[in-house]
């Protein structure tokens, strides 16, 4: 490889990491995500079982 | 017509207060002083004359930092910006009375530093002149409106040279070429362009930056 | 059938994308010519000039966005407007990057103060950066959005004005060296760089809506924490 021919291939090679990076700074976000989806859920969850004869009462 | 009753009436409040005060011009005339010293010192022989000419404008670039970094503290420390937002009919004619206190801030601190300048570095032309008041317009202008943003924010001092520096990096060419330059009218006319692009859009803008 | 469009917008665009961007570096590849005068490493121009454009493209949306915040109050718009010029700043760093690799190989520096887009690129990188720091250090509400959409638009102010304040400034500092030759690009070369264009803005367009996206989610979650913690 010539000196020109690495610089090119440095370029595009610095680019692509980038847009690698980008993706895997979603893919963590990504995980943070389900992960507080899911406790979440598990809440919504717990709630129901805690309190299932809450009904809905006139107020006032 | 009321409009600039208030304009008037707001910047004259500025300057009754730092003649009662004292605190922010006395300030910046003894930094931009200590400025030159360093300068002198930081310049070798030789290169004198042509640098110390860009350096002048590093000097009054940082006093006029110093100037705003106080120009919303008065307002900030009796919550007094609330109150005006309130009483004021037209909101940019804070921004219009403190550009206008700032710049009078920055004009008698420049009336004292260019002789001095120099007395110490060479004579100090008539385009230089020119272009520093030109400039002063300018980071009047924006500068206000940055000192207000960054008083909204809990950064406050060490926000306001970040938000300031990139901003003003065309009036600082603006004003080298006018001071270096063989022919200097192009550059004086970038400053003018300068002072009436900003000078609209912080006066459109100011506004926003203390009403919710 | 629109709305069927509307929500798998973002596939679609990434697959647009895919296809576009395999395709740009095909004809950068094999369609475009090698550059009789700087040779090989005139290639990077097909990725560099798309990129700087891109970026403009990333801080006059952001622009836009800010401005309908002041004007029509448009809520969600302030995040729109965040994410653009984030995008835009990240895509200012390749065009910083992939401009000084090219510095070097032309004329054997890695910074070159005579390249006014460079000197351009820096100060609008410092400019937005600041901007982070602006929005980090105010408390999330209308004020924060008001005062974030103000300085968005003195971004878009301040390219042009530094723009022509950089090519003045070559004329003091040094003179020029290096002369842009204009725009003597063949045919093919000029296919091959509108393509790769139209590949980095279907790829930034991408970008923006994954970021928008994950953002509004995580907003969501938060009202659902709230809402659930009662």
């Amino acid at each position: 490889m010539t000196a020109s021919e690495k610089y090119v291939a440095a370029a595009y090679a610095f680019v692509f990491v980038v847009v690698l990076l980008y993706v895997l700074i979603i893919a963590t976000k990504l995980a943070r995500l389900e992960r507080e989806v899911a406790e979440l859920t598990e809440l919504a969850r717990e709630r129901r079982v805690a309190e299932p004869e809450r009904k809905a009462v006139a107020v006032g | 017509m009321s409009y600039l009753a208030d304009v008037g009436a707001l910047a004259r409040k500025d300057l009754l207060l730092e003649l009662r005060s004292r605190d922010t011009l006395p300030a910046m005339l003894l930094f931009v002083l200590s400025s030159f010293v360093v300068f002198h010192f930081v310049l070798p022989t030789g290169t004198d004359r042509l640098a110390a000419q860009g350096l002048l404008w590093v000097a009054i670039v940082f006093t006029a930092l110093l100037g705003l970094a106080r120009a919303f503290s008065a307002e900030r420390e009796q919550s007094v910006l609330d109150g005006l937002v309130l009483a004021t009919r037209d909101l940019s004619a804070i921004w219009f009375g403190k550009a206008l206190s700032i710049l009078a801030f920055l004009a008698l601190a420049e009336v004292v530093a260019l002789p001095v300048f120099g007395l110490f570095f060479g004579r100090v032309e008539l385009r230089t002149v020119a272009a520093v008041a030109l400039a002063d317009l300018g980071i009047a202008a924006v500068g206000t409106l940055l000192a207000g943003m960054a008083a909204a924010s809990r950064a406050r001092e060490l926000l306001l040279p970040l938000l300031f520096l990139p901003l003003v990096i065309p009036l600082v060419i603006g004003g080298v070429g006018a001071t270096v330059a063989d022919h200097p009218s192009s550059y004086l006319g970038l400053l003018a362009l300068y002072d009436a692009v900003f000078g609209l859009v912080a006066w459109g803008s100011f506004a926003y930056v203390v009403a919710e | 059938m629109t709305r069927a469009l509307r929500q798998q917008r973002l596939p679609i665009l990434a697959v647009v994308a895919c296809a576009l961007m395999a395709a740009a570096i095909a004809s950068i590849a094999y369609v475009a010519p090698v550059d009789a005068n700087q040779g090989l490493s005139q290639k990077i121009f097909y990725f560099h000039v798309p990129i700087a454009l891109t970026a403009y493209a990333f801080f006059a949306w952001g622009a836009w966005k800010a401005l309908r915040v002041l004007w029509k109050r448009d809520e969600a718009a302030d995040l729109e407007s965040y994410v653009a010029i984030h995008q835009g700043v990240i895509f200012g760093v390749l065009t910083l990057v992939t401009g000084s690799i090219w510095a070097k190989i032309s004329w054997g520096v890695w910074w070159a103060w005579s390249s006014n887009q460079l000197v351009l690129f820096l100060v609008l990188f410092l400019f937005y950066a600041a901007y982070f720091m602006l929005r980090y250090s105010v408390d999330p509400g209308p004020q924060r959005a008001n005062l974030c959409a103000v300085y968005a638009l003195f971004g878009v102010a301040l390219i042009p004005v530094s723009f022509l304040a950089i090519r003045l400034a070559n004329d003091f500092i040094h003179p020029t060296v290096f002369t842009s030759n204009g725009p003597q690009m063949s045919g093919r070369m000029f296919f091959a760089f509108c393509l790769s264009w139209a590949a980095m803005l279907a790829l930034a367009a991408s970008l923006y809506h994954v970021e928008l996206a994950g953002k509004r989610l995580d907003s969501r979650l938060r009202e659902l924490r709230e809402v659930l913690a009662r």
